[in-house]
């Protein structure tokens, strides 16, 4: 039953409040038709007696409260799913605008998704290699992770995604893979850079694209990331495939539903952020992971940009406590000059220890990975002091770990973006480190594998 | 009684004609049988919050009451079982529904066709009352269930039955003063915001073991306490409460995960039948209850969760048994309240949160406690509960972390700057803190840990210590400090390193037990008693802090459970010979 209703009776962008309503249900599709004949979209907040709150998707402007028509569809924001959407590049509503045809849909998706299981999941547990070695070495990631880059302005995010996109693959297995991206209020510049590295690498067919720029409606931006994670199940659970999906910029999302929460007069929580932003974030982060009877996954990288590179704020600090770890960018490495600046102490894998070990990456590599960052710990600390005091207020050990501190970002965390290091090379390269410390600081290495590693000329 | 609906916000719906519905009632929503719980009445309209995802619902959907209040059903096949946030067993619904949670599905959290072997413990005509044990069902190997009469009744037995049966037959009989006859069946129900009742309440005063160094050593908690572990983000919350739930000396573990990773609870599921129990030799998952609310899961069940977990705790604790509720992350239950609380324009408190937030807090940790239970046996129960907060961006002065700290007694505070340098548990030994230690020195006395007490004194000691001479270090370099001081550094290094540091992914260091803490704690502070005095005779401070013992110590946590004695021994002697060299060298120097 489609109803219309020629009842608006207020429009405070983005809320319109529709009166005299009948048979309308909370969360359904609303279209709204101008007097010129164009369609706009929205979906219902609130229903109260015979009104309804609506939400719209895009721009309030030109709609004219005495002739503009509501109608309401039944049915919840849905996304028309298929194997061609491969290669495709669609707005932030679903809709194609790569001049190709529609999609003929295998079937139609409500964008909101359904919450797994947890006695379905699969606990992700297969390494996989990006080549870079703050990532694989220290923060590994694992098929089916959520695993976001916290960057700031003018942090060098992009590329280190890109790369991460454009190296990654688990170890001697050749299934197909898909990467899904999703461009929520980004510049055309940052949104083409991933599109020509993706063009570049041939990855472009393998892709689907989801684009709101940064002049396309804020209120877009909530339904962005919806759409690519709806397109992204159905590569995954329904195509048996393994995807990759990044999500940049979560801050800008993160707005837009301050945005509607503020328009709504909702008590606002830190920041002027919802209070229930955690809850909205957790609805698109835990829509990632693998399940048990389904052979694909979805691992996911959203991107954030940390206002003031302040790790408290409500963004990255609810992400944080949702994803599985973060990789943190560090303005003081990028000063540096050194590619990418992963800053490794506070970033964070968690599920790196069910991907890592013997089998998997080298039996040395959990104990590698704590003692490296132990170190590196110690060092930077000892580098500290040595501003501060002169170098001869160092013990001859802290001068050791300082030295290592500078020695691992040159070299270790150092490496560009177009380099592609093997986990071996990873691994190698973290010993060759820490043999500028005594043998007896390598307290978190198992005996057997400093002997067998660590070579016969270390100390 | 029914009524229909005239407002949908969320989770919150408002619904006319229910003026009989009482407040607290579960109430069925729409065509699909949504299930939710009154909040509010106004004349005959009430607000209900429903506990799954409300999209497609509006004004004109009918509501039926069910007259009761939220309730759970407590009996025999809990165990092992994964629940929702109101008691649905996740493992069914995946039968039912796939991947993914439908909504309006309605599963009973007990089978109904599973059989259960019931002894009975007591004969016809005995003079029963409520909390009486009538007869036990061994649940698992390791727990015994016992049926109890419910705390409602009393009266004489009728009749009892010994055999098989499933938890909807009828096991006893039982006449009431009044006349009136009582089936009992093994399953019964209780409402979940309603407390089980129980004799009366006990000062705990034994320690609850937890097989991790840092806090069965420095902030022990006791059985039928209470207990917060406050952390920013990353620095490692789930796996202290994993470890807890792991490694904890109860009987009965009820893993509450509150608005969290699904993976979380995957893992718990996938690893707890593999990981033996210390002190009993059974896989862990026969003694644990999962209840998971993942942060995907709609939020007004979140809200549920807590006390879902806390009332089946309770009906464990009334067998007898000792349980431990760990909740991860009472935050995010804070958080949904709050959403309610929004929903239903109430005027905010502090940050958004609800005005009765710490006394909503205060009243699920009372909750826990040692009793002796409901019956006539005066058998003893205990929950002890630990709650994880997840505090924004690490602030403790929010509104939840304080409403928490003022009711727990004991407290681990995880510290990002730990987490960065990987030493885990990132517990800071310098704001963590547990009131329960001096209730808990007279047991320590009575099984042979006075040395362990004096140590414990000594060890927070070098580590306050330490923390004051860094502060001079960082100001004018280590070399200006006294050898004495110096040592107190080496020691509390020694301290964090090799004692304080402890791996949950290496499996030998992963459980410790006390006796093993003790005797490794016992190590660290005699070497640093007799490095003072091999200083004060004339051994050399370099010397003194380059002695191979120091390096067997940092190795001896990974000594497997059956060589440690035998290796401590070796190294106390160890340090001993290389000291009295020192010693005798540094004489010679003289």
């Amino acid at each position: 039953m489609i109803r219309e209703y020629k009842t608006i009776r207020e429009i405070a962008s983005p809320l319109m409040i529709v009166r005299g309503v009948e048979g309308v249900s909370y969360d359904e599709m609303a279209e709204i038709e101008l007097p010129s004949g164009e369609i706009r979209r929205g979906k219902v907040l609130e229903v109260d007696g015979d009104k309804a709150i609506v939400q719209l998707f895009e721009d309030a402007r030109g709609i004219n409260l005495a002739e503009s028509k509501v109608r309401f569809l039944g049915k919840p924001l849905e996304l028309a799913v298929s194997g061609d959407m491969l290669g495709r590049v669609f707005n932030g509503m679903g809709e194609p605008i790569d001049g190709g045809p529609a999609i003929l849909p295998e079937e139609k998706r409500d964008v909101n998704g359904l919450a797994m299981n947890p006695a379905a999941r699969a606990y992700p547990a297969e390494f996989i290699q990006t080549g870079v070695s703050t990532i694989d070495g220290l923060n590994t990631l694992v098929r089916g992770q959520k695993l976001p880059i916290f960057s700031g302005s003018g942090l060098p995010h992009k590329e280190l995604a890109a790369q991460i996109a454009r190296q990654s693959k688990v170890l001697g297995s050749e299934e197909s893979f898909a990467v899904v991206f999703a461009a929520i209020g980004i510049t055309f510049e940052e949104s083409e850079f991933f599109i020509q590295d993706f063009r570049r690498t041939g990855a472009i067919d393998r892709t689907v694209v989801f684009s709101n720029l940064a002049n396309d409606p804020a209120i877009e931006r909530i339904s962005t990331p919806r759409m690519a994670l709806t397109a992204a199940e159905y590569l995954a659970f329904d195509m048996d495939m393994h995807v990759l999906v990044i999500m940049t910029d979560i801050t800008n999302y993160a707005e837009a539903l301050r945005e509607v929460s503020a328009a709504k007069k909702e008590v606002p929580g830190r920041r002027g952020y919802p209070g229930y932003l955690y809850t909205d974030l957790a609805t698109l982060y835990e829509r990632a992971g693998r399940r048990r009877s389904k052979k694909g996954s979805i691992t996911l990288i959203p991107i954030l940009t940390m206002p003031e590179d302040d790790k408290t704020h409500p963004i990255p600090d609810l992400t944080g406590y949702i994803t599985e770890g973060q990789i943190i960018l560090s303005r003081e490495l990028y000063r540096k000059a050194i590619a990418p600046p992963v800053d490794v102490l506070p970033s964070l894998s968690r599920l790196k220890d069910k991907g890592i070990g013997e089998g998997k990456t080298r039996e040395d590599h959990a104990g590698t990975m704590n003692q490296l960052f132990a170190a590196y710990a110690r060092g930077k600390d000892a580098k500290e002091l040595m501003t501060i005091l002169g170098e001869s207020a160092l013990t001859e050990t802290d001068k050791l770990y300082a030295k290592f501190a500078e020695e691992f970002e040159q070299r270790y965390v150092n490496q560009s973006y177009e380099t592609d290091r093997s986990i071996e090379e990873t691994l190698n390269l973290g010993w060759e480190l820490l043999k500028i410390l005594p043998r007896a600081e390598l307290k978190r290495i198992k005996e057997e594998h400093i002997d067998r590693y660590l070579g016969a000329e270390a100390q | 009684m029914s009524g229909k609906v005239i407002k949908v916000s969320g989770p919150l719906v408002v619904a006319e004609g229910l003026k009989d519905a009482n407040v607290a009632d579960v109430v069925r929503v729409g065509e699909m049988g949504l299930m939710g719980e009154i909040l509010n009445m106004t004349g005959d309209r009430a607000s209900i919050q429903v506990y799954e995802e409300t999209s497609g619902l509006g004004p004109g959907a009918r509501v039926e009451t069910t007259g009761y209040p939220m309730s759970v059903e407590l009996g025999p096949g809990m165990l092992e079982s994964i629940y929702d946030g109101i008691q649905r067993p996740l493992t069914e619904i995946m039968r039912v529904s796939g991947d993914t949670i439908a909504r309006g599905i309605s599963v009973p959290a007990l089978s109904r066709d599973k059989k259960w072997d019931f002894k009975p413990v007591v004969v016809k005509g005995a003079r029963l009352e409520g909390g009486d044990i009538i007869g036990t069902v061994q649940e698992t190997a390791p727990i015994e269930h016992r049926i109890m009469i419910p705390p409602t009744l009393s009266g004489t037995l009728e009749d009892i039955r010994e055999g098989s049966f499933t938890v909807d037959e009828v096991v006893a009989t039982l006449r009431a003063e009044d006349g009136t006859l009582h089936e009992i069946k093994m399953a019964q129900r209780w409402p979940v915001r309603v407390a089980r009742p129980y004799r009366r309440k006990f000062v705990p005063s034994e320690p609850l073991m937890s097989g991790q160094r840092i806090i069965d050593t420095l902030f022990p908690l006791a059985k039928g306490g209470t207990a917060a572990v406050p952390g920013p983000f990353g620095s490692g919350k789930t796996v202290v409460q994993h470890q807890l739930a792991k490694w904890t000396d109860v009987d009965v573990v009820i893993y509450i995960g509150c608005g969290e990773r699904g993976n979380e609870m995957t893992d718990v599921l996938n690893e707890f039948p593999e990981l033996i129990d210390p002190y009993n030799g059974e896989p862990l998952m026969k003694r644990t209850v999962l209840i998971a609310n993942t942060s995907d899961m709609p939020v007004a069940a979140r809200e549920a969760s807590i006390y879902t977990g806390i009332t089946i705790a309770e009906y464990f604790r009334d067998m007898g048994h000792d349980v431990a509720v760990i909740a991860d992350s009472t935050s995010r239950w804070a958080e949904a309240l709050r959403e309610m609380s929004g929903r239903l324009e109430e005027m905010p408190g502090e940050e958004g949160y609800p005005a009765y937030l710490a006394s909503r807090i205060a009243q699920f940790y009372e909750r826990a406690g040692i009793v002796e239970c409901a019956g006539s046996d005066g058998r003893r129960g205990s929950i002890t509960a630990i709650g994880a907060v997840s505090p924004p961006g690490g602030d403790l002065s929010e509104p939840v972390s304080q409403g928490t700290m003022r009711i727990v007694k004991v407290f681990w505070s995880l510290d990002s700057n730990l987490a960065y340098a990987r030493h885990f548990p990132a517990i800071n030994w310098l704001t963590s803190y547990s009131l329960y230690t001096s209730n808990l020195t007279p047991w320590y006395k009575e099984n042979g840990f006075e040395d362990f007490l004096a140590d414990r004194e000594r060890t927070l000691s070098i580590l306050q210590e330490e923390s004051a001479l860094n502060e001079i270090v960082r100001l004018v370099g280590r070399d200006s400090l006294g050898a004495a001081d110096q040592l107190t550094l080496e020691t509390a290094k020694m301290i964090r390193e090799d004692f304080l540091q402890q791996n949950a992914f290496v499996d030998v260091d992963n459980y410790s037990s006390v006796e093993r803490q003790a005797k490794l704690l016992r190590i660290i502070i005699e070497l640093d008693k007799q490095g003072r005095k091999a200083l004060e005779d004339g051994a050399s401070m370099e010397g003194l802090f380059a002695i191979g013992v120091r390096e067997r110590i940092g190795r001896a946590k990974y000594v497997p459970d059956d060589a440690y004695d035998e290796e401590y021994r070796a190294i106390s002697r160890q340090a001993a010979e290389e000291i009295a060299e020192l010693v005798a060298a540094g004489g010679e120097n003289r």
